[in-house]
């Protein structure tokens, strides 16, 4: 049984790397994913704070869908679309009321049997004996600093697939990678997500901190798997740098780019061409591996 | 059967909307009913004396009082019923104040209603039994779980007061948490100058057996009248023989193979060791986890250097059987952990500041002994990660405590107080150093508990702040505090060299299973209840079986010493008589209908139902019933209600008694 496949709409937008990346590592790990047809956003961080009503029937439509194309399961790469789906069929199955009320509107049943997973217990459940084994680049020059964001593993009620304050999940993947995951202390911090757009500074200075700290304890790149963050934590760098002019820079991957950089895909297919911040010294280096590996 | 009828009206209680003298001359009237009569207030002297003067005129075989309470008046009528010849279990009580007057404010509808409960009354004393009281002796000794200062306490009192006392103690020493203290709030006397005398004097006292390293493993019987199994664990020193000179302590080649428990991990112990130096009794203990002889069967270098030869590798568990009548439980508290829960744990971690992984952030009971002079570090603050002297220290209040999302509704009540003096202590040994407390919410109820808090913050200059703390984590060499100062409105980020967490009080782990040895109830955080909050604080719901000290909830030392010393005299006052006497309002198996299905044995809370072999003259066995044991039945009536061939029955409130008195209201 295939994974039902759900992007999200930055997955086609900011984070379409993440889409590329993802999509070229399975080819070479021999998985294939279902698209869910004709999904729809799914409200994302706008929706749950103007109406509940409807912040329950964006998402559910999509699971909707996903049942009706006979899958068991989904995939949400972004956090944001992962916790929306996961937390609207958890809480639509707690209350039958309003439960009645968005299966009204949709003119469709949810049967609540969905299992909703993100990249992390995608991976975890394809198995990161996988990767160990296609593994062609030695990434162990390469320290990684895992970075959660804060919406990823904190899922309320609705589950738990990680400690919410100490996360250790993608330490696992990257290891698998062969690169060296670090200790570091904002692994979880809030990057300011939808303020980038309105509060620019207040995201700015929270981005900064998390950047230094990641630095501080030698993190050579940060790797994460949510497009908000991507897009803060790469993109805001420039701006960064224009307000302290000594910031150094750091590049911000995909976990699936890590994963792609590892089994010795090309930079470009993987979409590291894609970033604000230059991902080319990485590769760069990783040529030279190869090359002294051949 | 002649019954006579007695209608209180309570002054103006029951008077105002009860006709008492309609309501009497009505029930006149009732079948069986030989005198029906109403008075102002029926408990005084002059209307016991009409009840008296009625049974002897009429020949009354049964008496009902229409009145207050049954819990008020009860045994007054009862008495006075007996005085005239009538067998106190044959008066009944129609509760017409609480149950009417009280409740209802129009006369006619609570006039009818008083003499519907009188009939319904009436008709249950039809089929009311004479009975006695249940006669048990007891035995005048006591049993107290737990050395601290609850158990030390109780212990000595009962003991002064000329009974027998057995102290049990799980560690090797008493003295509990107490001893591990540098000074107490709000004086700031030293702990162990005021315990170690206590802990001498249970030593040496001729009435107190104390057991160490010791645990309750069974307990059969009742009130005054227990049988206790106690395992004393293999010590693998002969207690006898042993001096206490410590020169096995001082040879034992494994100086630093276990952290001690005493010091809270923050120093070492070799495999023989005394919990700390004034430890009572001052005799080692072989930990065989991390002994060197049980792992490789070679060393015995404490035997060699014995001068007693009171070393017995081969030490067995010892099982002591002890009579009781009355046990006191001071098992106490242990402190909660941040770090990441055992499966199964009702708690949670805390990961938000790093699940107990940064040395240099430590729990309340670290403090202490860093605080102490005979601690790890004589008394100085070093703090654990590199001995600096921390110069910014912040303690964080209610760790745990009053934090649902961790799984704690409680207040952990000392935390208030003795992070004030943590602060104090601490600026008194570091001049120039800052000192920060979060906090919730200062509770400084006591005797000059809040004076103490504002000593601190005003002569010793403590900075408080009210909020809470999201995070902790490890940043060159500091722990980087971040909050929020509520009452400012703003975040905050502290860079400390040292934190210390006020973590929550919870029930010692065994305390659940001690429970259930007992046939005691705890609630859901482990905490031993009390049988009521107000009015029983000390009594366990079972009988003759007393709580104390922070098994019961949090207490500070004075709460503690005082509980102990009020379970103390409450086993007095039940060793000073030789009988118990019990109301006979107990579960009554009918043999010759019982099955044997045991259905009562599963519901009933107070182990009082046992199997009973029944055998024919041959000694063949017929079958297995139901007992009931005496002593042990309150009398609750689950099991009359359980059981399916309708074979028990509760004395004093048979089904027959029960049906009459519902009959009797249905007649309107």
């Amino acid at each position: 049984m295939k994974t039902g496949y759900y992007p999200g709409c930055s997955l086609e937008g900011t984070g379409k790397e993440f889409d590329i990346s993802l999509k070229r590592v399975l080819k070479d790990l021999d998985v294939e994913l279902e698209e869910v047809d004709d999904w729809s956003c799914c409200g994302a961080s706008s929706a749950h704070g103007v109406n509940h009503v409807l912040s329950l029937a964006l998402p559910a439509r999509n699971l909707t869908q996903a049942q009706n194309q006979g899958l068991t399961n989904i995939m949400a790469p972004c956090a944001a679309c992962y916790n929306r789906l996961l937390s609207t069929q958890s809480s639509l199955m707690k209350d039958k009321v309003v439960k009645a009320e968005v299966e009204d509107l949709l003119e469709d049943k949810i049967n609540g049997n969905l299992e909703i997973i993100n990249v992390i217990e995608y991976f975890q459940k394809i198995g990161v004996d996988k990767i160990i084994e296609k593994k062609k680049i030695d990434l162990s020059w390469l320290n990684v600093a895992c970075y959660y964001g804060c919406l990823l593993v904190r899922l309320g009620d609705a589950g738990k697939f990680d400690d919410e304050e100490q996360p250790t999940s993608m330490e696992d993947i990257v290891a698998a990678t062969g690169a060296k995951p670090i200790d570091w202390n904002f692994k979880t911090e809030c990057c300011g997500a939808a303020h980038s757009i309105s509060h620019t500074e207040i995201v700015e200075s929270l981005t900064k901190k998390i950047l230094d700290n990641a630095m501080a304890h030698d993190a050579d790149v940060i790797v994460l798997a949510c497009p908000m963050c991507h897009s803060n934590l790469d993109m805001r760098q420039l701006n960064i740098k224009k307000h302290h002019p000594d910031q150094k820079e750091i590049p911000v991957l995909y976990l699936t780019e890590l994963i792609g950089m590892a089994l010795g895909i090309d930079g470009e297919e993987l979409g590291m061409d894609k970033h604000f911040i230059n991902t080319r010294q990485l590769l760069d280096v990783q040529q030279q591996k190869k090359v002294r590996k051949v | 059967m002649k019954i006579g009828v007695f209608v209180c009206q309570c002054g103006e209680n029951i008077g105002k909307t009860v006709d008492c003298v309609g309501v009497a001359k009505s029930c006149a009237s009732i079948p069986g009913v030989a005198v029906s009569m109403e008075y102002k207030y029926m408990c005084s002297d002059p209307g016991q004396n009409l009840v008296k003067q009625a049974i002897a005129d009429n020949g009354l075989d049964a008496v009902v009082v229409a009145a207050c309470s049954p819990h008020m008046h009860e045994k007054t009528f009862r008495k006075a019923a007996n005085g005239a010849g009538i067998n106190p279990f044959l008066v009944e009580i129609a509760n017409i104040r609480e149950h009417v007057s009280w409740i209802h404010d129009d006369v006619p509808s609570g006039s009818l209603k008083a003499t519907d409960l009188i009939r319904s009354a009436v008709e249950k004393v039809k089929n009311n039994a004479p009975l006695t009281t249940i006669k048990v002796p007891v035995t005048k000794r006591a049993l107290v779980i737990g050395g601290g200062i609850s158990g030390i306490q109780a212990a000595l009192d009962i003991a002064n007061a000329g009974y027998e006392v057995v102290l049990v103690e799980k560690e090797p020493s008493i003295g509990g948490h107490m001893s591990q203290l540098s000074e107490t709030f709000p004086t700031l006397d030293c702990s162990q100058c005021i315990l170690t005398p206590r802990m001498v004097e249970v030593y040496q006292h001729p009435k107190i057996k104390l057991l160490t390293y010791s645990e309750v493993e069974a307990v059969d019987g009742f009130i005054g009248n227990f049988k206790v199994k106690i395992r004393k664990k293999a010590r693998s020193v002969i207690d006898e023989d042993c001096n206490g000179c410590g020169m096995c302590i001082q040879k034992c080649p494994t100086k630093k193979k276990a952290y001690s428990e005493f010091e809270e991990g923050m120093a070492f112990r070799p495999a023989i060791y005394v919990p700390f130096p004034q430890a009572v009794p001052n005799i080692p203990v072989i930990d065989r986890s991390v002994c060197t002889f049980y792992k490789t069967g070679k060393c015995k270098i404490c035997e060699t250097v014995c001068g007693r030869k009171a070393i017995d590798f081969m030490q067995e568990d010892t099982i002591l059987e002890e009579e009781i009548g009355a046990i006191v439980v001071a098992t106490g508290f242990k402190l909660y952990k941040i770090t990441k829960p055992e499966p199964g744990s009702p708690y949670e971690g805390y990961g938000e500041y790093g699940y107990g992984e940064y040395k240099d952030v430590i729990d309340g009971l670290q403090f202490e002994r860093m605080a102490s002079a005979s601690g790890p570090t004589a008394g100085e603050m070093k703090r654990p990660s590199d001995g600096k002297e921390p110069k910014k220290i912040v303690f964080i209040q209610c760790v745990g405590s009053r934090d649902e999302s961790k799984g704690f509704s409680y207040c952990s009540k000392i935390c208030c107080m003795y992070t004030a003096k943590h602060a104090m202590l601490y600026k008194h040994k570091v001049h120039d150093g800052e000192a920060y407390v979060f906090y919730m919410d200062i509770r400084s109820g006591g005797k000059m508990y809040e004076e103490f808090v504002r000593r601190g913050i005003e002569e010793d200059g403590a900075k408080y702040i009210r909020g809470r703390v999201s995070r902790l984590y490890e940043e060159n060499g500091k722990i980087i505090v971040k909050g929020e100062d509520t009452l400012a409105g703003v975040p905050i980020t502290i860079d400390a060299d040292m934190v210390v967490l006020a973590t929550a009080m919870v029930a010692q782990k065994e305390a659940p299973k001690l429970a259930q040895i007992l046939g005691i109830p705890y609630d859901k955080h482990g905490f031993m209840s009390e049988s009521h909050p107000k009015l029983k604080p000390v009594e366990s719901s079972s009988g003759g079986i007393f709580l104390a000290g922070a098994a019961n909830a949090p207490k500070d030392i004075p709460e503690s010493v005082s509980m102990a010393s009020a379970a103390a005299a409450k086993v007095m006052i039940l060793f000073s008589s030789d009988i118990l006497e019990r109301e006979p309002v107990i579960a009554q198996v009918d043999e010759s209908t019982c099955v044997g299905c045991f259905y009562c044995q599963k519901v009933c809370a107070y182990n009082a139902v046992e199997r009973k072999e029944i055998k024919d003259r041959n000694g063949k066995l017929i079958k297995v019933v139901a007992y009931v044991n005496e002593g042990l039945c309150q009398g609750c009536g689950t099991c009359n209600a359980t059981c399916p061939s309708k074979s028990v029955e509760l004395i004093g409130f048979k089904d027959e008694q029960i049906f009459a008195q519902i009959c009797a209201l249905n007649e309107i």
